[in-house]
């Protein structure tokens, strides 16, 4: 009797859960409502006048869309763990760590991938220019990849716990803070004609950090949480 | 849980019986590896499970109190996920434990249309279908009807039949073909 190899028990639980997410259209279209509608009120808050929706574009679509990112965390192992599925994959004699990997990347592609799709017409909208729409793009690529891994750690830790949303977001939005500070940085600095390379570059070298050690944490965080 | 010790050899099945609430679910999820036992310890083939919990994983399957089953999910897709992982199936192996338990009709139902007796002949289908050797069984005739029982029993024994072991925690006393049970009082 083969045993399913470490790659493929990863497409599994990526597909798997790609697949649960599409089954919940909700889920995948609620986070990119919400960054259109936050980046929306922010005009209608300050000032219709490009020039200056230009000087606080980078901040808006970040916080915009990291608070989106969050909405979909909470049910990153949740549903697993309230319909016993959790325990199956804990016992599924395939590296926790990997599961865990697995499952973020899923979530991203549920959750931040859209965001970033959509990102370059709200960016647009908030009068960037469309020079520096790849620089949104790819800040907010990696921004939001950060954040599902963070969250990973977060929705493991608050898997047992009743009122875990409102925590985890206090768990991981302090952590996702360096990330913000490069990503609105380098969306600024492209705004301004200059070049974005060095945030950017902190920002790859934070999203290996997360996705390299993260995965330890969440596999220890799910086991304490299945007790 | 003080001074209890119990052992499974192949082709041994112990029922883990007990009124409610005496800890049979508790020590099953402990032999299982889901809860830690605060003493005392849990081997598995002369080595203690915390050595790899992985390969200890691989060697069980557990059916719990709750099914473990996706709602969202057909019968089929649920099975090719959570068997998928632990081994590769091959083609029409799914559907052959399917008709096994009886529902053939089901597979491309989604869960939550499913009856309570159904999703637990699913989830026995997937301990059926892990080819796992130790079978760790929480009151697993819950919600099935006559034929569900003895379709489970006749499972159960033929696993035992071929070298397999199997625990079995229930409040009634299950009958299982061609095989004596051990029985393991708790409370």
């Amino acid at each position: 009797m083969a045993r399913t190899g470490t790659g493929a028990a990863f497409w599994l639980i990526f597909r798997r859960d790609l697949l649960l997410a599409f089954r919940h259209w909700d889920h995948v279209v609620q986070p990119v409502v919400f960054f259109a509608m936050v980046t929306t009120l922010f005009p209608l808050a300050l000032s219709p006048e490009l020039g200056e929706l230009r000087q606080l574009a980078g901040g808006v679509l970040w916080v915009a869309a990291l608070l989106a990112a969050l909405l979909g965390l909470d049910f990153l192992f949740r549903s697993d763990h309230a319909d016993g599925t959790l325990e199956q994959l804990l016992l599924s004699g395939q590296p926790l760590a990997l599961m865990a990997i697995a499952k973020a990347a899923a979530h991203w592609t549920a959750c931040g991938l859209p965001l970033v799709l959509v990102s370059p017409l709200l960016a647009i909208g908030l009068g960037v220019p469309t020079t520096a729409l790849c620089t949104v793009m790819l800040s907010l690529a990696l921004g939001t990849g950060i954040l599902s891994a963070l969250g990973a750690i977060g929705a493991g830790l608050t898997l047992g716990l009743r009122r875990g949303s409102m925590l985890l977001s206090l768990l991981v939005l302090p952590l996702a803070m360096p990330a913000l500070i490069f990503g609105a940085r380098a969306i600024d600095m492209s705004i301004h004609e200059d070049t974005a390379r060095g945030p950017l570059l902190l920002l790859a070298a934070m999203l290996v950090l997360v996705v390299t050690l993260a995965p330890l944490a969440v596999a220890a965080a799910l086991r304490i949480s299945a007790e | 849980m003080h001074g209890l010790s119990v052992t499974a050899a192949a082709g041994d099945c112990v029922h883990v019986a007990g009124p409610n609430g005496s800890g049979k679910t508790t020590l099953l999820r402990v032999l299982a590896g889901l809860l830690t036992a605060e003493q005392g310890s849990v081997s598995w083939q002369g080595r203690p499970i915390s050595a790899d919990r992985e390969a200890y994983g691989a060697s069980l399957s557990y059916l719990g109190h709750m099914d473990g089953l996706k709602a969202e999910f057909t019968a089929r897709e649920n099975l090719a996920f959570e068997a998928g992982l632990r081994r590769r199936l091959a083609a029409g192996e799914i559907d052959q434990v399917l008709a096994r338990v009886a529902l053939t009709g089901s597979r491309d139902q989604p869960v939550r249309s499913l009856s309570a007796g159904q999703r637990r002949r699913l989830a026995m289908a997937r301990v059926m279908l892990t080819g796992a050797p130790l079978w760790l069984l929480d009151e697993p005739f819950t919600n099935l009807d006559d034929a569900g029982v003895q379709c489970l029993s006749e499972e159960i024994a033929g696993h035992l039949d071929a070298g397999g072991a199997a625990l079995i925690a229930s409040h009634q006393s299950p009958k299982i073909p061609r095989h004596a049970l051990r029985r393991l009082d708790l409370g």
